[in-house]
């Protein structure tokens, strides 16, 4: 079956096979690698992408599922080569270890941030309860998306951050 | 809605209903061919409807006629997020933060958590103490089922083939009522509960309890304020499984019970000064 779901702000048409999931989609056709599989099963939260804004588990959703929706993936977070103030912060605190959750906890908390810009210790556990780390980092990923959620300020939307990344997938 | 039920008529017992796929993905990802609610295998390749574009089907929430309508498509986010179930009905808000993770939540609908039929279901307890009535539609009209005559078992419910809930209706109080929601888990989050239960206090001295995952099925039982608690819990009849004995979750029903008890009585008092304070309000 043929979809057109625009990924990363760019509209890509591709057939999927219909029993695909969205993140084998974003995996196998769109080698979008960032997204990562581990449980398959919605417990671990390596998958989390934004579907039409909110985080879900790419691996719950089947692609064809998302024809006509709107795809973010950790890929499409920075801009220009310029991490997003939460990735920033992530590299910053340390709180990145093994990696490999990493793409799903920066997802799941970019969308916290978007609906609590100003979130508790509590509110931040909360959030990003459905991500797994198997290092058990846990500490300094809360500590990573207090720092990106003060760098916000009081009422600012904007990303404040400076370094530049390496360069960006496509 | 008509292709829909075409779809359903055609395929039969082959068909099932995607919606929010936080429950069907998984199971189907254990067993292709399965499975009914139950777990019985169809042995068979499964054909999935997607409700999502079905007209007809939304994820509204609206407020009309006495009662809150909840559409078939609206996901535990869309129930957390409202205004007014936040006022009206906190014990269901209660209950649906904490189905899942954010992602499962984002994705999950009251309707489907209603349908899978779970004894767990954590949405169910605070829908069956405030009422809940269901909408169902199918080829040959529609028809309205309280929720305390859908689920007859662990995954079974009244649904006919080719029947599906289109909507869930819950009527507005129309005396001061406080309503609450707990449960008890192993772990903080993202966890199915051992017991639940949801309280609802009426001025009128009546007090409900809804119970979960001590029975074959969420059920609702009437009492009064003050009325002995074993009086409460004695129709649970829980097993015991990995999360926990029957035993200590009939024990830890009762306690649960009191807690949601008081919760909801505290929430009465401020519905009875929200009333005073809001002068004479339409009670019709």
């Amino acid at each position: 079956m043929t979809v057109s779901i625009t990924v990363n702000g760019t509209l890509r048409t591709f057939d999927v096979l219909t029993h695909h999931t969205l993140l084998q989609f974003l995996r196998d056709q769109l080698n979008l690698t960032g997204t990562k599989e581990c449980c398959a099963e919605g417990e671990c939260g390596a998958c989390t992408v934004l579907l039409n804004g909110r985080a879900v588990n790419a691996c719950l959703v089947l692609a064809v599922e998302c024809d006509g929706e709107e795809v973010v993936t950790i890929e499409g977070l920075s801009v220009n080569g310029r991490l997003d103030a939460v990735q920033q912060a992530f590299v910053e605190t340390g709180a990145v270890q093994c990696g490999f959750c990493i793409p799903g906890m920066i997802v799941a908390a970019r969308y916290l941030l978007s609906s609590n810009p100003h979130p508790s210790e509590d509110e931040i556990k909360e959030g990003l309860a459905g991500n797994l780390c198997r290092c058990a980092g846990y500490s300094r990923i809360i500590s990573a998306v207090a720092l990106a959620s003060r760098r916000r300020g009081p009422d600012s939307q904007g990303s404040t951050s400076v370094e530049p990344a390496e360069k960006s997938h496509e | 809605m008509q292709e829909l039920f075409a779809l359903l008529t055609a395929h039969g017992g082959k068909a099932r209903l995607l919606s929010g796929g936080t429950d069907l993905l998984v199971r189907m990802r254990k067993d292709p061919t399965l499975a009914d609610g139950a777990g019985k295998a169809t042995g068979q390749p499964l054909v999935v409807i997607d409700l999502k574009r079905v007209s007809g089907l939304d994820a509204r929430i609206t407020e009309t006629d006495g009662r809150i309508r909840i559409g078939a498509r609206a996901v535990m986010t869309d129930v957390v997020d409202n205004k007014r179930l936040r006022e009206l009905f906190p014990a269901l808000v209660e209950a649906a933060r904490v189905v899942g993770s954010v992602q499962i939540r984002n994705r999950a609908t009251l309707a489907g958590n209603l349908c899978n039929a779970s004894p767990a279901a954590d949405t169910a307890p605070p829908l069956l103490a405030h009422d809940a009535t269901l909408n169902l539609a199918s080829g040959s009209g529609s028809r309205q089922v309280p929720l305390h005559e859908f689920f007859t078992g662990p995954g079974r419910t009244v649904l006919a083939p080719g029947e599906i809930v289109a909507s869930i209706d819950l009527p507005l109080p129309t005396v001061p009522t406080g309503g609450a929601f707990g449960r008890l888990t192993r772990r903080h989050g993202v966890d199915l509960a051992i017991v639940s239960v949801c309280c609802v206090a009426r001025e009128s001295g009546e007090v409900r309890f809804a119970f979960g995952a001590v029975g074959a099925r969420p059920f609702v039982v009437t009492t009064g304020q003050g009325a002995p608690m074993g009086d409460a819990v004695k129709d649970a009849s829980p097993i015991s499984d990995l999360r926990a004995s029957a035993d200590y979750r009939q024990a830890m029903l009762a306690v649960i019970a009191r807690r949601t008890l008081s919760a909801a009585n505290m929430r009465l008092q401020e519905s009875r000064g929200r009333q005073t304070a809001g002068g004479t309000r339409d009670q019709t």
